[in-house]
């Protein structure tokens, strides 16, 4: 694993027991993430690619083999210490969008900035800011429910941002938008990728927009990885 | 997160859920409202009594005899100590010594006689006794027509029964009792005779000195005149401030200072007479007076150790602080009954907080939250319920208080007593209610938040 290694992925498995049945999630993946790099995970409901970009956010822990995500092997991670891996190191936003629905967007973009102990007269301008660089500097004040899907999932993005982490995970990003939002979102996200040199995976089933954005396409079937290619045509 | 933070979620997120929030608060307010209750009830009668107590000067009073004149009260009084002969004497030197003592308030001489009081040409005998300015505080004197006395004025204060013997009242069985009032308004104001034998330094002449000593020195020591004095009534009681003495108590008091100015031959002044030369005045019972009623073991001890006998009514204080003791604790139990039951309700109201927020939580993980943060932020929730439950509690409390002794005093008024306050909020308890109400909150927090912390996000995110 080099030094210029976001996330690194060796033999990984998560496998869950349902009654007499044992499900593998994740089932003996490796794969090496340089930093830097904009990576689509790709396959069909029930692949894995949620429980995999989990693995790497801390959110859920390997039942094997080891994630490491910035030189930090996430099993040797206190509850605590996954905490601050979420807040610090990866960023994450999701296809439902997630914003805390009694908060309005400025409160809802604070909040990471609250866990992190920011000093409350800081953060405020901190959240504009991030919010003006998505676009959403008029609709501070507004809550989740009186924004539109695209600028739901962007006030997420400027929440996912907000301390700067190196890594951003996005499940199915543009999973609950249509096409012309989508794109809006995929250009966003592509942005940080390309000006801010921000590692970015991406869980998605729509392998035109993986295809369209993403340097590399992971595919994963039944847990397993199928295939790992280079899209030389990101960014067309 | 910063304390201030972990706050200011905590109270936002209950005005989130507004209803249920004020429900579960006003849970814990009756049950801080019936702790407050139920103590302060507690309190006010252990002040009420307490109050009742020292004013009836029973239990502040230590009662101090020679060993000259009586045996001590008690067989161990007896058998340790100077021997009564050896014993120092109980004159106006002693009185000032204990006076002296730390914790005494004060210390009086005994001044009783039996006497004639004439009124209206017609003898009455009785005991007359003096009595301290200090006394003015006594229960006896509460519900007295009329006015307390002025220290050394010729006046004097008479108790019910003997202004029922001047005004020629003869009570018969089954008569209803007079009327208090009804029986000073013909006094009040009106003077009486007081026909007492005085006892005054005699004049040594040559022919008396020539006697035999033990007459001579009886001779020396004084003479004995009769004397008249008029004084006037200035009020008439109804409870009889000497009960502690029971039959030999009087029927008419003195202002201490002019009670002592008269000289009146004591008994003890007999027996001086036979065996002290000097003719010294001495007193056969000083009372003294301790500032509160816990010092009195400390001054009777004191007070012995200077070689007189003391009496005191301190066992009984004991067992009359045990019983409120026991009493506190028992409102103590029932009224947090009420604030158990309250707990639960948090518990209640928390669990179903998670339920709800189950994906806030998993969101907030997802986010960066640490369990701490979690479960912070769902003790703070429990803390302020318990807060403003505990606020609102204590006034309830101290309203239903008012209320009660407002009803306790127009029923203690239609029944002819004075009003008291048996509802008592002392502060402490507005405090520890208020405390006690964020700690009981806060241990129903325990579980909520530890569990809230434990959520899984992954689980918690899937939630819808």
């Amino acid at each position: 694993m080099s030094a210029q290694t976001a996330i690194c992925l060796e033999a990984v498995a998560r496998h869950y027991q349902m009654g007499d049945a044992l499900i593998r999630a994740v089932d003996g993946v490796s794969l090496e993430i340089p930093t830097g790099q904009f990576v689509a995970l790709l396959g069909s409901s029930g692949s894995g690619k949620s429980s995999l970009l989990n693995l790497m956010a801390g959110l859920d822990h390997a039942t094997g083999g080891k994630v490491t995500v910035e030189n930090q092997d996430l099993a040797a991670l206190s509850r605590e210490g996954l905490a601050k891996h979420r807040l610090k190191t990866v960023g994450m936003v999701f296809q439902s969008f997630n914003l805390i629905p009694s908060m309005n967007l400025l409160e809802n973009v604070e909040l990471p900035l609250r866990f992190a102990e920011v000093d409350r007269d800081k953060r405020e301008g901190m959240a504009r800011l991030s919010l003006e660089r998505v676009g959403l500097g008029a609709r501070v004040k507004h809550r989740p429910s009186e924004l539109s899907g695209g600028e739901q999932q962007r006030a997420s993005l400027a929440r996912a941002l907000i301390n700067k982490p190196r890594i951003l995970l996005a499940d199915e990003p543009t999973g609950n938008l249509d096409s012309r939002t989508g794109t809006e979102i995929m250009t966003l996200i592509s942005e940080f990728n390309s000006s801010l040199g921000m590692t970015i995976v991406m869980v998605t089933h729509e392998r035109a927009i993986a295809e369209r954005y993403a340097q590399r396409l992971v595919f994963l079937a039944d847990g397993k990885l199928a295939g790992d290619t280079t899209n030389s045509g990101a960014g067309n | 997160m910063k304390f201030y933070d972990v706050t200011e979620l905590a109270f936002r997120n209950l005005r989130e859920s507004l209803l249920r929030n004020s429900l579960t608060t006003v849970g814990i307010s009756v049950g801080v409202a019936s702790l407050v209750a139920m103590l302060s009830l507690g309190v006010g009668l252990q002040q009420l009594a307490g109050k009742k107590l020292e004013k009836s000067g029973l239990f502040d009073t230590v009662i101090v005899t020679s060993r000259r004149d009586l045996h001590g009260y008690e067989r161990e009084q007896e058998r340790n100590g100077p021997a009564p002969a050896d014993s120092p004497v109980l004159d106006e030197a002693a009185r000032a010594k204990m006076e002296q003592l730390p914790d005494v308030k004060e210390a009086y001489p005994d001044i009783r006689f039996v006497t004639e009081l004439r009124y209206e040409d017609k003898p009455h005998l009785t005991t007359v006794a003096g009595l301290p300015e200090s006394a003015k505080t006594n229960d006896a004197f509460d519900g007295m027509q009329g006015n307390f006395f002025a220290n050394d004025a010729a006046q004097a204060i008479i108790l019910k029964s003997f202004a029922e013997e001047l005004l020629g009242r003869v009570p018969k069985h089954g008569d209803a009792e007079p009327n208090v009032a009804e029986l000073a308004k013909p006094l009040l104001g009106k003077t009486m005779v007081l026909r007492y034998a005085q006892r005054a330094p005699a004049q040594a002449s040559p022919s008396q000195s020539s006697a035999t000593d033990e007459i001579s020195a009886m001779e020396a020591a004084y003479s004995v005149i009769s004397k008249e004095l008029t004084v006037t009534i200035s009020g008439v009681t109804e409870l009889n401030p000497d009960a502690m003495r029971g039959q030999s108590g009087a029927r008419v008091y003195l202002p201490l200072k002019l009670a002592e100015s008269l000289h009146v031959i004591q008994p003890s002044d007999l027996r001086n007479a036979a065996s002290d030369k000097t003719g010294t005045a001495t007193y056969s019972t000083v009372s003294v007076r301790v500032a509160s009623a816990a010092r009195v073991p400390q001054v009777e001890a004191a007070i012995k150790k200077l070689g007189f006998n003391t009496f005191s009514i301190t066992d009984a204080t004991k067992s009359v602080r045990q019983f409120f003791a026991v009493l506190d604790l028992f409102l103590g139990i029932f009224g947090s009954l009420a604030l158990a039951v309250a707990s639960i309700g948090i518990v209640n109201t928390l669990v179903m907080a998670i339920l709800e927020r189950r994906r806030e939580i998993g969101i907030m993980k997802a986010i960066g939250a640490s369990d701490r943060d979690v479960k912070g932020l769902f003790f703070a929730e429990a803390g302020a319920m318990g807060l403003l439950g505990g606020l609102l509690g204590v006034a309830l409390g101290w309203t239903i208080g008012q209320l009660i002794n407002l009803g306790t005093n127009v029923y203690l008024r239609r029944h002819d007593y004075p009003p008291e306050k048996v509802w008592l909020v002392p502060w402490w308890l507005v405090g520890g209610a208020i405390v006690f109400s964020i700690m009981v909150s806060l241990l129903s927090g325990l579980y909520p938040a530890s569990r809230a912390a434990r959520l899984d996000p992954v689980q918690a995110l899937r939630y819808e």
